[in-house]
């Protein structure tokens, strides 16, 4: 090599400096979104399911009419839980990257890196959060062509934002955490997909809480969708109000957050064992 | 470099330079033990290997060579005992070891769904390389592992030897003290493995760094190291230099009858490292390599 022969150890390798974390978390999230922007048939074909739950099953329970609503037309009221299912759908799968990557020895790579554990973490919450943000704006142009009642303001945006992403972040932290214990593909997709359907039916993403029997509601109001689907309806539509209020929502959605970060942090160097 | 080499009867070795300093240590362990449930992969192991040296750990599957690989790094933390990476303790000081340390694994770390520059600048942001530093770093690292005209190409349409050179490159960014090569050049053909060889060769000589390697190619231990230890049930039979272990056989001794001397030739049963996951991916790195 003809350069200058370099210094081991540079001052800035010796100590950690305050927006050290930041920058490795947002590595681990680069990391993560320049492959979707490499290739993003995944976000088009995770179109899917919303067009389906909207343009089907939407269409047809608004002529129903047996879901009662609060006043709001039936699409307008499960636009904002199909909003809240294909960020649910999208991210409770993502733990099987991890385990991909274990097995190629990506994960290896990154947790033998002075990278905190907790970066590592979050930062593929925040990748899947940027993916939720995708599927947000697909499923508002869905919505807006099938004449949704959508609330568009900056208010109302920028909150349906947060509520999408926080979801996202805690449903793909769960599913880190899934994959951290089982640490096999085909177990990942048989547990993902035992959870998946329950999460969805116990939470008021497409029936009002009022609806369900009393074990159900006991259920759903420990199930996060719940709250994220609170806040959407009260955010989303015109109309739309929340039945917790958006303190509670936000606040249970970031306690939970906080708990699963905390879990995961602890679990993730156990994939590699 | 070390160019006096004696062992004592623990398996230790004392290395003195021609001036009779005696060198700064780069990885010594003391009683490093890992047990799995009733197997002890790596046991009671107490040895060092000096600074600038490249050292090869050679030994059965099974012998316990990945765990302890894997509980330098910081990977897998020890049942007891503890090692030192560079002075600092791999149980009590995890981060400033990973600081130190460079890595690479037996399997394929390198992301193919990026380009070789994708993955060196990922890799630079993780070792918190500031901004100002890290385009020269990665040109220095590319051109040194003579990447630089497939830098924007995806790791995808490399060859295995390229994607060796590369995943050495993101691990020397930081210039660490110290480099792991877990089998190094598994899977890979023998122009590509003597491209790997230069430039490992030249990483020792240019950064003085101490490489510390596994691998199960007696020809390449012969080659690169300037120590060897062969490692069985979890124990360090004997470390020294390729020479002298084969002086001890007789003249016409190679490295391979050094390796049958030490291990024996019964095939090892036990599940360390061989297990179904080891070998599916050593085999699954091998595959995609070549």
């Amino acid at each position: 090599m003809s350069q200058a022969r370099a210094v081991p150890h540079a001052a800035w390798a010796e100590h950690t400096r305050p927006l050290d974390f930041l920058r490795q978390m947002e590595a681990v999230a680069e990391a993560d979104i320049r492959k979707l922007i490499h290739d993003p048939v995944e976000l088009f074909t995770r179109m899917i399911q919303p067009v389906l739950w909207l343009g089907i099953f939407g269409e047809v329970f608004s002529r129903a009419r047996a879901i009662p609503t609060g006043g709001l037309r039936y699409l307008d009221f499960m636009t904002p839980g199909v909003l809240a299912q294909s960020v649910l759908f999208g991210a409770i799968f993502y733990g099987i990257s991890l385990i991909w990557e274990r097995d190629l020895g990506i994960v290896h790579k990154f947790l033998a890196s002075p990278t905190p554990r907790s970066a590592l973490v979050l930062g593929r919450s925040v990748s899947s959060m940027a993916r939720s943000v995708c599927q947000m704006v697909l499923v508002y142009i869905l919505a807006a062509l099938l004449g949704v009642n959508l609330r568009i303001s900056f208010v109302a945006i920028i909150g349906v934002t947060f509520a999408v992403m926080l979801g996202s972040a805690i449903f793909s932290t769960f599913s880190l955490i899934a994959a951290c214990i089982v640490k096999s593909r085909e177990r990942f997709m048989g547990i993902g997909q035992v959870l998946t359907m329950p999460l969805f039916f116990a939470s008021n993403a497409i029936y009002p809480l009022s609806m369900m029997p009393r074990w159900l509601k006991a259920i759903s109001v420990v199930n996060p969708l719940t709250y994220q689907v609170d806040a959407l309806r009260g955010l989303m539509v015109n109309g739309g109000s929340t039945l917790f209020g958006f303190g509670h929502d936000f606040g249970a959605l970031i306690a939970t957050f906080a708990i699963l970060v905390a879990i995961a942090t602890t679990l993730y160097p156990k994939i590699i064992t | 470099m070390p160019d006096q080499v004696s062992v004592d009867s623990n398996a230790n070795v004392t290395l003195k330079t021609t001036n009779g300093i005696e060198p700064a240590i780069a990885v010594q362990t003391i009683d490093l033990t890992r047990q799995y449930e009733d197997l002890i992969a790596v046991n009671h192991l107490s040895f060092s290997a000096t600074t600038g040296t490249i050292f090869g750990l050679l030994g059965p599957n099974g012998a316990g060579k990945s765990t302890l690989i894997k509980m330098l790094t910081t990977l897998l933390p020890p049942t007891s005992g503890t090692a030192l990476i560079d002075g600092f303790d791999i149980v009590k000081q995890p981060r400033q070891v990973r600081r130190r340390i460079g890595y690479v694994s037996q399997m394929l770390s390198a992301d193919g769904d990026l380009t070789g520059y994708e993955n060196l600048l990922i890799s630079a942001k993780l070792y918190g390389i500031p901004r100002s530093e890290r385009a020269r770093r990665i040109a220095q690292s590319l051109e040194f592992m003579e990447l630089s005209n497939a830098a924007q190409k995806s790791v995808r349409h490399y060859s295995g030897g390229m994607i060796r050179r590369l995943e050495i490159a993101q691990s020397m960014l930081h210039r660490p003290a110290v480099l792991f090569l877990d089998e190094p050049t598994v899977g890979l053909d023998p122009v590509a493995k003597r491209a790997v060889w230069a430039r490992i060769q030249a990483l020792r000589g240019e950064f003085d760094t101490t490489i510390f390697m596994t691998t199960h190619d007696m020809g390449e231990a012969n080659r690169l190291c300037d120590i060897v230890a062969f490692m069985h049930s979890g124990r360090i039979l004997v470390q020294d230099s390729p020479a002298n272990l084969k002086a001890q056989l007789g003249p016409q001794a190679t490295l391979g009858d050094v390796f049958i001397h030490y291990a024996g030739t019964a095939i090892s049963e036990t599940v360390e490292e061989g297990d179904w996951r080891n070998v599916s991916s050593t085999r699954g790195t091998a595959r995609r390599l070549g």
